[in-house]
């Protein structure tokens, strides 16, 4: 493999995408090992995230690694005003991988090149968080059958959700129609349609649901932050129509599933949850044997 | 000597560089790229002179002083139609043009003030993504930067 690190998701060619959810598969089926054994990995969380952290630790410990670290940067023994760059170079040599979650945009490339040892991104602000996109794509890969020639539909805040963008970027290698749901204050910026219109790919853009939803394969949700907008009438307008209601299910494809990043707060009813079309809960789940593969590949350590 | 005129505002030298078509608003800051005033050289500058093409445009004459290519070319950022003259007993022996680097260093500021480099003692790195309309991707955050934006450190 080409990247030792693994900082954003436009690092890793289509090839090198699908290696990684081949052996997420295989972890899948056989989740405990001892591939990691007599490593040491460092889970450094600079700001808490309880989900991301329990998903990476859970990895680790299924594949027999050790885990150095902290969950949060206040209370460990980074002390504030020690620099990025110092505690990766201390830590580099405490540990056989680096997992770094940093509100600093770019914190994760900068210590990718301090560190002599494979440096996972786990969240770099508003940046990248490229294994949430890779356990995305694995989720879809896995109820579709394939990633080609999907119908996928974005709905919420797409103009600041990361998420969103990392798994448009990825998505885009594989003939995807978007369909793009989201109020007009939160758009898709023009660099990531610009990328679609280079890369000849169809999307479309529209303020709700209507009656497009039976053409969906995958519906990706996200949620739309009153802090977002700048005029709060704006906000109390379009705030119940990215709502997911199972009602809205009724005449959907058979094969559609529904993702959402997790944490929800609002956006998908609960009414959602037991239709069997609902996925969130498993993507959640599908994140540990992604991340395990991910940690074997940039650690090539073969299965 | 052609524009006869107009070079006479600023004295000729003898042997060295002339940079004109300098946008006169990106004079000084072509004077801190290329570290001009921490330099020994004799050095004259004319600034909102007429340009057709430029509006007001700047011309600087530094005596003595050759540029290579790499260096100059730090410029285009802020001076992309700069065109330097070599000069050697007072005749222009080689006219150049600078041409926009595909990678700029430690030049540039981000514009994103929640990027690393902004926050920490980081030197920026942009991939040239735009030539003609200067668009510059930074290395570390991925957001870009216009050359509307664009603030030399
Ligand atoms: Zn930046």
């Amino acid at each position: 493999m080409r990247n030792r690190s693994l900082v954003s998701i436009d690092d890793f060619s289509k090839e090198e995408i699908l290696e990684i959810l081949d052996l997420a598969g295989k972890f899948e089926l056989r989740p405990v090992g001892k591939l990691l054994e007599g490593k040491v990995i460092a889970t450094l969380f600079f700001e808490p995230s309880t989900r991301t952290r329990l998903s990476f630790e859970s990895a680790i410990n299924r594949l027999g690694g050790k885990i150095v670290g902290f969950a949060d940067s206040s209370i460990s023994s980074v002390t504030k005003g020690e620099t990025l760059f110092d505690t990766i170079k201390m830590v580099n040599s405490y540990a056989d991988l680096i997992v770094i979650r940093h509100p600093f945009e770019g914190s994760a490339r900068f210590a990718s090149e301090v560190a002599t040892v494979p440096v996972i991104n786990a969240g770099d602000g508003a940046n990248q968080h490229p294994t949430q996109t890779l356990l995305d794509l694995y989720s879809i890969r896995k109820t579709q059958g394939s990633l080609d020639n999907l119908n996928v539909f974005m709905v919420g805040d797409l103009k600041y959700g990361r998420t969103v963008h990392s798994l448009l970027m990825a998505m885009a290698h594989w003939n995807t129609t978007f369909n793009f749901i989201s109020p007009e204050e939160l758009r898709v910026p023009d660099e990531f349609k610009l990328h679609l219109d280079n890369a000849g790919l169809k999307y479309y853009e529209h303020l709700d649901f209507s009656d497009i939803i039976s053409r969906a394969d995958i519906i990706y949700m996200t949620r739309v932050q009153k802090e977002r907008f700048s005029d709060p009438i704006e906000y109390e307008k379009v705030k119940n129509v990215y709502v997911l209601r199972n009602s809205m299910l009724r005449n959907t494809k058979a094969n559609l599933r529904i993702l959402h990043p997790l944490p929800r707060v609002n956006e998908i009813h609960t009414d959602v949850d037991s239709n069997p079309k609902a996925y969130y809960f498993e993507q959640a789940l599908n994140g540990v044997y992604t991340r395990q593969a991910i940690l074997c590949t940039l650690l090539d350590l073969n299965f | 000597m052609k524009g006869g005129k107009q070079q006479l505002v600023v004295s000729a030298i003898q042997n060295g560089t002339v940079i004109d078509h300098v946008p006169a608003k990106s004079l000084f800051k072509v004077i801190q790229i290329l570290g001009l005033d921490h330099i020994e050289n004799q050095i004259t500058f004319g600034t909102n002179l007429e340009s057709k093409k430029l509006g007001h445009k700047a011309i600087i004459k530094i005596s003595e002083r050759y540029f290579e290519d790499n260096d100059i070319n730090r410029i285009a950022l802020v001076a992309p139609e700069a065109k330097l003259n070599i000069i050697k007993d007072y005749m222009v022996v080689e006219k150049k043009v600078v041409k926009v680097p595909d990678y700029i260093t430690a030049i540039a500021k981000c514009m994103n003030p929640k990027c690393i480099t902004n926050l920490e003692n980081v030197t920026t790195r942009f991939q040239v993504i735009s030539k003609k309309n200067i668009a510059l991707k930074c290395r570390y955050c991925e957001k870009i930067t216009s050359g509307d934006n664009l603030k030399i450190i």
